[in-house]
């Protein structure tokens, strides 16, 4: 079973697998941790705004992809970009998209909606008192938002944002149907090239299981200590 | 240079020789059914049965039970997909690899298998999560009244859990139709890789994208109405989540 088993596959390919293929996963990842974050917030207050057409329109982007599966919405952006391209810029035809810009902008539109989720839940667990002390200080709305409400909501939220981020990290794994090189692309690459399957799913899977299970047992960890200081 | 946008598309013929492309889109959706509807009962089964295991006062079972549900939940999907997929048929004794590999409609199969292990981990966490949301005191009730460990879990504690359970089992159900997608990455012709040969055959992208867009919508709205009729019909008077109190 494990008779042919070629360690050997691996070793060689380490520096691509790791230099490429999981800088590329990180730094996709990172990026789009950050701007989904500051976006998903902004569409959590939109949602929870008092003007009506504000909520709706936020709350119509949530849902709407909540209910598509990321594969589709991949498939979405990485067609639908050179034309947005094209009307932004007013060149005559569509502009061209790199892969790497493209899974970007997909992975910051499609997590922000689950990061509105969970800023929207966290800013509703701030009293209300808070907000009408701030205002009864004399507050703007943003005053009240950027220096009582969401540095409270966000705190109370990092269990949450790492777990999701935790997800992302899984999830841009399906930049394999761009045949984009990230860490899984970049294992499948060798793994085709030298006829070299077993060895190299296998042992993607142990990286991605090694580092995920890392991440959660940290969050699970973090979460205790926040819950007893509470 | 614009767009040429072609709505009638749909009724024309696809060039796989059968029907048109609607009819291409259909199949998708009837894939895309078939195989979450199918991961879905096997994830509720085991997860419901890892879950148990969880809560367990033993320590074997629980630990055997945090291990499947930490290994199903720490890998991508895709990356199971292709562990199912590619490497178990290499793995298994040459004549039974042989026989998987040859079998008619393995994409199905694993999707199937691989959905259905990957959604029962996550299955398993919500059970554990409303077997812990009970009050201690109905386990002690149950043990004080002479009921079996087994007798606890069948007629105190899961008829609640369940009931507890449903709206984050809802969004569970969702993810899983929605997870079904990956599965076009082993060759499974559901909804999202029907859109996307529609696409390459016609060069019809917008049009062929929206129609899968609305059908998943569709899909939603139906799963979610459905869910919310159960847990109305089923909801204990008194409890949280009945209208009747």
């Amino acid at each position: 079973m494990f008779a042919d088993f070629d360690f050997d596959v691996i070793v060689r390919s380490l520096p691509y697998l790791f230099f490429h293929g999981m800088a590329f996963t990180l730094t996709l990842t990172g990026l789009s941790l950050a701007g989904s974050l500051v976006l998903g917030t902004l569409v959590a207050l939109m949602q929870l705004s008092s003007i009506r057409a504000l909520s709706l329109l936020a709350m119509g982007y949530v849902n709407l992809m909540r209910a598509l599966p990321l594969v589709l919405i991949i498939f979405w952006f990485y067609f639908l970009l050179p034309w947005i391209g094209q009307w932004v810029t007013g060149a005559s035809r569509p502009i061209q998209v790199g892969a790497f810009t493209s899974a970007l902008v997909t992975f910051t539109l499609f997590e922000a909606a689950y990061f509105a989720e969970i800023m929207r839940a966290g800013i509703q667990s701030i009293p209300k008192g808070q907000i009408a002390a701030s205002q009864a200080l004399g507050m703007t709305y943003w005053q009240t938002m950027g220096h009582v409400v969401l540095p409270q909501a966000f705190r109370a939220m990092i269990p949450l944002i790492l777990t999701q981020t935790i997800i992302l990290f899984q999830d841009t794994s399906l930049v394999y149907v761009l045949s984009i090189p990230d860490f899984l692309g970049a294992a499948s690459k060798v793994a085709q090239r030298d006829g070299r399957l077993v060895e190299m799913y296998l042992f993607a899977a142990a990286v991605y299981f090694i580092i995920s299970f890392a991440a959660s047992t940290y969050v699970r960890h973090l979460q205790m200590r926040i819950a007893v200081v509470r | 240079m614009n767009y040429h946008w072609n709505w009638a598309i749909f009724w024309e013929p696809s060039p796989e020789g059968w029907g048109s492309y609607a009819d291409m889109l259909m199949s998708g959706l009837y894939w895309t059914l078939a195989t979450s509807i199918a991961a879905w009962i096997m994830a509720l089964v085991l997860g419901v049965i890892v879950g148990v295991l969880r809560t367990m006062p033993y320590r074997i079972p629980a630990a055997f039970a945090y291990a499947y549900v930490e290994l199903f939940r720490n890998i991508p999907l895709l990356v199971q997909m292709f562990l199912w997929f590619f490497v178990m048929p290499e793995l298994v004794p040459e004549d039974f690899g042989r026989w998987l590999k040859q079998m008619p409609n393995a994409p199905f199969y694993t999707a199937v298998i691989s959905l259905g292990f990957f959604t029962s981990a996550r299955v398993a966490e919500q059970v554990r999560a409303g077997v812990d949301a009970l009050p201690r005191g109905q386990r002690m009730a149950g043990t004080a009244l002479g009921l079996t460990l087994t007798q606890v879990y069948r007629y105190v504690l899961m008829p609640m859990v369940f009931r507890i359970i449903l709206p984050p089992l809802t969004s569970e159900f969702l993810n899983c139709i929605k997870n079904s997608s990956v599965a076009l990455t082993i060759g499974l012709m559901e909804l999202t890789a029907r859109a996307r040969s529609m696409q390459e055959f016609s060069f019809q992208v917008f049009e062929a994208f929206t129609a899968a867009t609305l059908l998943y919508v569709a899909i939603n709205l139906v799963v979610t109405f459905g869910m919310r009729w159960l847990e109305k019909s089923v909801a204990v008077p008194g409890y949280i989540g009945s209208s009747r109190t």
